[in-house]
């Protein structure tokens, strides 16, 4: 395996050991985006004068024997929608093309405090809101499994960066699975931690009761040290949670005994791709090898979880985005008639199709008449979604299932039909709703060569559980060693 | 609940978003076949269920009422597009 295709945890034993320096480490990593990010795109910027003059500061400290972070020399990549201050943070939008935050995101702020190396900005669907990255202002990200295919999203920058090896670790966010689903798509692992286990401090927001940041890398190892690292209470974000973080890496290889895995009837009905069911069974039955218990659980209002969300979460991102005002920050239309003129054309300049169309249905669902009829209606369906998964973890420890429906769809495949895309998420959003663990690890391939997910959910804060778990079926399995050829 | 182009017009208005004409009835279209599907809701029984807007609970947190540090008023201002001095710059709001 080439040094840029190895994990962060494996590269770490190698910059301790003394036999790779952070610089030149770096240095791989730059040469590989210079001549792989021209075909893959996931990559918004990348400074290369600060990420040699961060991995030369590790190594200086190394040397004169500084005490040094848990991630020392560690490239890291970050979604644009996780602000880093002094660098250009634009959420993939024309609205905050020239935006410099003034301060950094508390899970930034941890992978400095841990000496990692922050590695480029990636690229996302603006204002994290989409399934392909293809609603980028920028430019649309490619798979890098197959360049003609999308490499799902919203965090589609960030699973491209490091399938493609381009990074050993990033950093993602999802509201709906925008972590989740690029993980499947591109063949890596990708976690939604539980709502309030990392701070949402510095993410800029899309809806507030559903994002979360997450990590994304190769193996579950890789998972468990990045989540250690921006796990933890933060007193910026009201609903962090003040609760004692696991240390994930050092339980991660102990298998749970007595497993019981719950297998909900409702993932695997109409619309789900046979090659995908297929490859999923065929995880399951790795577990039954191991002795695990395959119970089957009903989570009667998936069908309903979509609609529940794009109420929910338009209408928490039509209130969040009604900041952008061409005021404090962002971008103003030069020539309006009046103060309210230059907000809604500043707005509709800066805001993409997409980010407008969801702007408008939140706004919709909020207004005056109809508050009640979707948006409190939508409340209460979410109250049963969450009352499902209490019933269905009271019998079993995990759920399982598939991430998606299918492998990543062709690039301008679903065209202009938002409604498609929506549905791609079906079996993602319910987690986000009801605020428990949800990781994907790659279970398989279709014979088109494309990566196939496995989702595992967990109850809320049982993230060393779910980590543990998905850790049996790496050691029984070697989908996580595979590369794309590039 | 199908919504009309008029309807469009002022949800953009209420949402602040400036439309070119030209979009307006294919938006509409969308617009009503993301409310049809949404609309499978109203089939859900859901007397008596108590909303739930935030799926782990959430207590307001308060700190204690002392001066600390902020963001220094240049970092605040350096971002705005119109800046003058030591404020935002924007139109007259009264005539």
């Amino acid at each position: 395996m080439l040094l840029h295709e190895r994990t962060a945890s494996d590269l770490l034993g190698e910059l301790e050991r003394g036999s790779l320096s952070a610089t030149d480490l770096a240095r791989a990593y730059l040469a590989h985006v210079s001549t792989c990010d021209v075909q893959v795109k996931a990559f918004l910027r990348v400074n290369t004068d600060s990420i040699l003059a961060q991995a030369e500061n590790v190594d200086a400290k190394r040397k004169r024997g500084d005490n040094l972070g848990r991630l020392a020399g560690i490239p890291v990549a970050l979604k644009d929608n996780l602000c880093l201050n002094g660098e250009v943070t634009t959420c993939a939008s024309k609205i905050l093309e020239k935006f410099v935050p003034p301060y950094s995101a508390h899970v930034v702020e941890r992978l400095q405090q841990e000496d990692a190396i922050l590695f480029g900005k990636c690229n996302l669907d603006e204002f994290a809101m989409g399934s392909s990255t293809e609603n980028s202002a920028y430019q649309k990200t490619c798979n890098p499994w197959n360049i003609e295919y999308t490499p799902g999203g919203s965090s589609g920058g960030s699973a491209a960066a490091v399938a493609a090896s381009m990074a050993p670790l990033s950093l993602g966010s999802d509201t709906g699975g925008s972590i989740r689903q690029p993980a499947s798509f591109c063949g890596i692992a990708g976690m939604k931690p539980t709502y309030g286990r990392v701070s949402r401090y510095g993410l800029v927001a899309f809806a507030s009761s559903l994002d979360q940041i997450g990590p994304l890398s190769h193996d579950l190892r890789d998972q468990a040290l990045l989540l250690e690292v921006i796990a933890g209470h933060d007193p910026r974000d009201s609903t962090s949670v003040n609760r004692e973080v696991p240390a994930y890496t050092k339980s991660l290889d102990q298998p749970v005994t007595g497993l019981t895995i719950g297998v909900p009837v409702e993932f695997f009905q109409k619309g789900l791709e046979p090659q995908i069911e297929q490859a999923v069974r065929e995880a399951l039955k790795v577990y039954e090898a191991l002795g695990a218990k395959l119970l089957p659980v009903s989570l009667p209002n998936t069908d309903y979880a979509v609609a529940v969300y794009y109420i929910v979460a338009t209408a928490e991102a039509s209130s969040n985005l009604a900041r952008y005002d061409g005021v404090h920050y962002g971008h103003r239309a030069s020539q309006f008639d009046s103060m309210i003129h230059m907000y809604s054309r500043s707005r509709g300049q800066g805001f993409g199709k997409e980010v407008q169309r969801r702007i408008m249905l939140g706004t919709y669902a909020l207004s005056s008449g109809y508050i009640d009829a979707y948006y409190k209606k939508a409340l209460q369906v979410r109250r049963l979604i969450k009352n499902d998964f209490d019933a269905a973890f009271a019998k079993c420890d995990v759920i399982m299932g598939p991430v998606a429906p299918t492998a990543a769809f062709k690039i301008g495949e679903k065209g202009d039909d938002p409604l498609a895309m929506y549905l791609s998420d079906i079996y993602t959003i319910s987690c986000n709703l009801a605020g428990i663990v949800g990781l994907s690890i790659n279970c398989g391939m279709t014979s088109q060569g494309l990566p196939i997910g496995l989702q595992l959910l967990g109850k809320e804060f049982e993230e060393e559980k779910v980590l543990r778990v998905g850790r049996m079926f790496e050691q029984a399995t070697d989908w996580h060693l595979r590369r794309p050829k590039l | 609940m199908a919504v009309s182009a008029n309807d469009i017009r002022w949800v953009a208005h209420l949402a602040r978003l400036e439309f070119a004409e030209s979009e307006l009835d294919h938006f509409t279209d969308q617009f009503n076949e993301i409310l049809k599907y949404v609309d499978k809701l109203r089939s859900v029984p859901t007397d008596g269920i108590e909303p739930l807007a935030h799926a782990l609970p959430i207590h307001n947190v308060f700190r204690d009422d002392v001066v600390t540090e902020s963001l220094p008023r240049d970092a605040a201002l350096a971002n705005a597009p119109n800046r003058r001095g030591e404020f935002y710059g924007v139109p007259a709001v009264l005539e």
